[in-house]
């Protein structure tokens, strides 16, 4: 087995949420905000998962699983109100839907 | 054994990087793959077999799957990676990139000077069987609130998908009912 300091762990964590955040930031198309927004959930769950590892107990598992289920049932409505938004206005650019009406 | 941990991490971040700056969307998909592949290793590695299996069959498979139905049913060509190299001018993205850097060095600064002696993770693995005696024990309301998140999910899923699907047709009795008056 590796042994690995946990900071180095919670450090890859940051590294990861930090890039999915400015994923978010910086691009438009709402289809690549939502691969961003998929990569700090999965950022968050390696948080999880390391701090269980660091005590040996289950618990980070767990709240990985439930992660897991979340980001499951995030990404299906994600995509389904995308598929209505590009029906909508012809176009992926989150700009464009930024009034809520019209 | 150790070195493994770090060639994966440096595998997830650099396929992450490249996530977030490709400009077709396919790419950045299969750049994402690589990268839950890599966090799944990491899983392995730190002693959590079955959140390994689980990353890389519901992530890699399932959730990026949806991903791929999506794009494909939208059809985006060509043109539209030449709509996001326009849209991803180093202007756009050289602020929001700035202020991340600056989390990310603070998150850094804090967890590496943290504690006096490192604690280790990884030096016990943490099997299916632990885990699905906790999960179905203490945290049986959890797995209950799960699910119904989860059918949650799945009737507004169906909501959204058959409002779109009955657009074209237009009957009256579904889709909004004073939306069209004002």
């Amino acid at each position: 087995m590796a042994s690995i300091p946990a900071n180095y762990g919670l450090l890859l964590a940051a590294a990861l949420f930090v890039l999915g955040f400015a994923g978010v930031l910086a691009r438009r198309n709402i289809i690549f905000m939502l691969l961003s927004i998929e990569i700090m959930v999965n950022a968050s769950g390696l948080a999880f998962v390391v701090g269980g590892s660091r005590w040996r107990q289950p618990d980070g598992q767990l709240m990985f699983i439930f992660i897991l289920a979340m980001a499951a049932v995030e990404v299906s409505l994600g995509l389904a109100l995308v598929l209505q938004l590009y029906h909508h206005l012809k176009s992926l650019d989150i700009d464009k839907a930024s009034r809520m009406k019209g | 054994m150790d070195v493994t941990f770090y060639i994966s991490a440096a595998v997830a971040v650099v396929a992450t990087l490249a996530v977030i700056t490709r400009y077709n969307a396919v790419h950045a998909l299969l750049y994402l793959i690589v990268s839950l592949l890599a966090v799944s290793l990491i899983f392995f590695i730190l002693g959590a077999p079955f959140a390994a299996a689980l990353e890389a069959i519901i992530y890699a498979g399932a959730i990026m799957v949806l991903f791929i139905f999506v794009i494909m049913i939208l059809n985006l060509g060509p043109q539209a990676a030449r709509v996001e190299r326009i849209w991803l001018k180093p202007r756009t993205w050289l602020g929001p990139a700035a202020l991340a850097l600056i989390l990310a060095g603070e998150l850094i600064y804090i967890l590496i000077s943290g504690g006096e002696q490192e604690p280790k993770a990884g030096t016990a693995v943490v099997g299916a069987n632990e885990v699905g005696i906790a999960l179905f024990g203490p945290y049986l309301l959890g797995v209950e609130l799960a699910s119904l998140l989860l059918l949650a999910g799945l009737v507004g899923a169906y909501h959204l998908g058959r409002r779109s699907g009955s657009e074209g047709s237009d009957s009256p009795g579904s889709g909004r009912p004073n939306g069209e008056k004002v």
